[in-house]
């Protein structure tokens, strides 16, 4: 800034930069082109905002989403118009599935060419409207600043989610210049987010709450994203509640608590689904009774009341309904409860009915003794769950870990025992294969020394594997856990079960040599094929502190995630290993 | 049910792609949609008339509240509303047809705002039930052209949907 309250005079491009430094962003990751040179010229004359280049614009997004879901700010993405911006497309769904904020900045064509099917446009205001929560096209280079502040705004309140920004080539030309200005906040008349819930339903909640008999505590992805899980851990101690979380919700409650009983859904624990089943109050947190949770909503839960917390209020029985819906940040609503709960000290209303929840805590271990997340050893092969087993205790349980999707991203969920939030980070509602490496590499640029662990498949990692590339130039020292069993497992798994094992396609017969892969990008490379090297292996890994290690990890390859809930089934109906079921 | 929905919406363009968008995306029914700008030009008023049972309604309302540009709107059928539509009717009228053609207009109050030696262009104004009944009723007649704007609404007394 100048002095004496005239405003410097900057380009579009350059006030984009100051605007994003203004928000306090450090990194941006993206991929130049026609569209945007102007702006990473911009870039290349400063040094506060720091460019990171991906050799694919999808991991740009992925990169930018994992940085939020560790760090709980925006990340922000950059790429040029049509072809730039159609293969970001992916990331921007990841993360709209699951409410990541991100702020994606796209070039597009001169404005006067817009419809004219000019060389690299398109619609991306048209391709991105249903999977972002908002988006919006410059039309006059001195609204950027604004709509900057506007994009950041709208990504990172609320139930966040992903932002694009469409600007035209011309918005950003050098030799044009406009006053710099860069709002402290923002109004809009037609959004405010910043529910605290109603207090009276609070209290309802908080009487249902105190009166159950067997209750559970279900939280998801808006606890982690609501920074809600010290308020969530002291409720569920002081109501002495079984507390189950989503794959999102993982970490949101300490899972070596002993009243923490697993995560839920399809692939979630016998107890949890269980508990949940059985339950007379489900206390829903942050979570969205998604299909993966509930199973067939017509046999959920029968007995159950429902408590529903959510900051939006379309999640609210929206398959399943809520009896107590509460619309607010779970933070607030939370403390809220907390502080009501202090009030009632000492008195007969605020009193648990402690018999009933003993009887209801010795029912849940009896069915934590069913399953317990058993699985079978075969000798000479390695467990999937076995290698998920080590690498926690390798990290002593404080890795950031990412995962790409299919059994090797449920035997994550299942046995790295997550005590903190913000730690787990998967796509949980696109399921998009390709996500855990550059995953990793977000959540490792901005976390340089904390260990960062990518547990992946053979057929995942290959769908962003030219990353291998970025780490080398940046340096990022992540750990690659490629769980290796020649087979799209999950793919595998559904053709075992549903299709007679016809494994239509879901077999690689030519897959790459991924030691000497990862070796050609510069990086170690270990190959495990036996149980006995396993622990070795980890150990170097491990001690290689910056440097890249990919672990191609050959492991059985017939194994199946299990439990599994039954298709068409009510919450307890599950498959708990091949040969049985409840 | 049927459910005519008021939305008040910002002026600004891709909004109303917005609002369609959601109905396609989300497989919600629209039976018509009227859109224009208000006495204030920062808003457009939408009418939108759908169909579903209460659940589809509240998941309608709540994902259209979501948007980012709507600013307020409330389901009309809830209580006391009026609802209109203007349509336009071009018929062959020529011989005995013209009498009875003009008969008939007259017993729906519309009117013929267009005139050629074998043709009347008829107006009418009402529910969507009347401009259905008006189109029946005029069976024994060539229709050549029929168009609806689609249902505006308005709720009874000092109920109003403003800022």
């Amino acid at each position: 800034m100048s002095q004496q309250n005239q405003p410097e005079m900057l380009s579009g491009g350059a006030m984009l930069v100051r605007a994003l430094h203004d928000e306090g962003v450090e990194y941006v990751y993206g991929y130049p082109g026609g569209a945007v040179l102007h702006i990473y010229d911009a870039l290349f004359q400063q040094n506060d905002v720091k460019h990171v280049l991906v050799r694919h614009e999808q991991a740009a997004t992925h990169m930018a989403d994992a940085y939020a879901r560790a760090s709980g700010k925006a990340g922000v993405v950059l790429v040029t118009s049509g072809p730039g911006a159609t293969n970001a497309v992916t990331g921007i769904a990841t993360a709209y599935m699951d409410s990541i904020p991100m702020v994606i900045i796209c070039g597009q064509v001169m404005s006067h060419l817009i419809g004219d099917d000019a060389f690299q446009e398109t619609d991306m205001m048209g391709i991105s409207r249903p999977i972002v929560k908002h988006n919006m096209s410059v039309r006059n280079p001195a609204d950027i600043p604004m709509m900057v502040k506007k994009a950041f705004y709208l990504a990172q309140s609320g139930r966040p989610g992903p932002v694009v920004l469409d600007i035209p080539k011309d918005m950003t030309i050098p030799s044009q210049k406009f006053p710099y200005e860069y709002p402290k906040d923002i109004k809009l008349r037609s959004y405010n987010p910043n529910a605290k819930g109603h207090p009276g339903q609070i209290k309802k909640a908080l009487q249902t709450l105190l009166a159950a008999k067997k209750p559970v505590l279900y939280s998801g992805g808006g606890v982690i994203l609501g920074r809600a899980s010290e308020e969530l851990t002291e409720l569920a101690k002081r109501l002495n509640l079984p507390v189950t979380n989503t794959l999102m919700g993982l970490g949101a409650y300490p899972a070596s608590d002993p009243q923490f009983i697993g995560m839920l859904g399809m692939h979630g624990s016998y107890e949890a689904n269980q508990v949940m089943h059985n339950a007379d109050v489900i206390f829903a947190v942050g979570a969205r009774f998604d299909d993966r949770v509930t199973n067939a909503t017509k046999k959920f839960c029968p007995d159950a009341t429902i408590i529903h917390i959510d900051i939006d209020p379309a999640s609210i029985s929206k398959t399943i309904s809520a009896h107590i819906p509460i619309v607010g940040l779970v933070k607030p609503v939370l403390q809220e409860m907390l502080s009501q709960l202090d009030k009632l000290a000492g008195k007969a209303e605020g009193q648990l009915d402690q018999t009933a929840l003993a009887s209801w805590w010795s029912q849940i271990n009896q069915w934590r003794e069913v399953h317990g997340g058993r699985y079978q050893q075969r000798a000479e092969l390695l467990m999937p769950q076995a290698v998920i087993e080590a690498v926690h205790r390798h990290t002593r349980g404080d890795a950031y870990v990412t995962s790409d999707v299919g059994q090797h991203q449920m035997f994550a969920a299942q046995y790295y025992k997550f005590d903190k939030p913000n730690r787990w980070i998967n796509s949980g509602g696109l399921g998009t294969m390709g996500f855990g490496l550059p995953a990793a590499m977000g959540v490792k640029l901005h976390y340089p020394d904390a260990e960062v662990v990518c547990v992946t498949g053979e057929g995942s990692i290959q769908m962003n594997i030219q990353e291998l590339s970025t780490c080398k130039q940046y340096g990022l020292g992540v750990k690659i856990i490629n769980l290796n069993n020649g087979y799209l497992g999950m793919v595998k798994q559904w053709q075992d079960m549903n299709y007679d094992s016809r494994y239509s396609s879901s077999y690689m017969d030519s897959l790459p040599d991924f030691v000497k892969l990862a070796e050609a990008y510069g990086h170690v490379g270990i190959r495990v094929t036996t149980p006995e090297e396993l622990e070795p292996a980890l150990e170097r890994a491990f001690a290689l502190k910056d440097r890249l290690v990919f672990l191609d990890i050959h492991i059985d390859p017939k194994e199946h995630v299990y439990p599994m809930q039954v298709p068409g089934g009510a919450m307890n109906e599950m498959f708990l290993s091949k040969t049985e079921r409840t | 049910m049927r459910h005519i929905i008021a939305v008040l919406l910002e002026n600004e363009s891709g909004a109303l792609a917005r609002v369609v968008g959601l109905f396609a995306q989300r497989g919600y029914n629209i039976d018509s949609l009227t859109v224009a700008a208000t006495e204030d030009p920062t808003l457009s008023r939408l009418t939108l008339v759908t169909r579903g049972d209460d659940q589809v309604i509240e998941q309608i309302t709540k994902q259209l509240h979501k948007l980012i540009e709507v600013v307020k709107l409330v389901d009309l059928s809830e209580s006391a509303h009026i609802e209109r539509e203007l349509m336009m009717v071009k018929v062959k009228a020529s011989g005995e047809q013209r009498e009875e053609v003009k008969r008939c207009a007259d017993i729906f109050r519309a009117q013929i705002i267009d005139v050629s030696p074998t043709t009347y262009t008829i107006q009418v104004v009402g529910t969507s039930e009347k401009l259905q009944a008006f189109i029946e009723a005029l069976c024994n007649t060539q229709i050549l052209e029929v168009v609806r704007t689609g249902v505006s609404g308005i709720s009874r007394g000092e109920k109003a949907l403003s800022l």
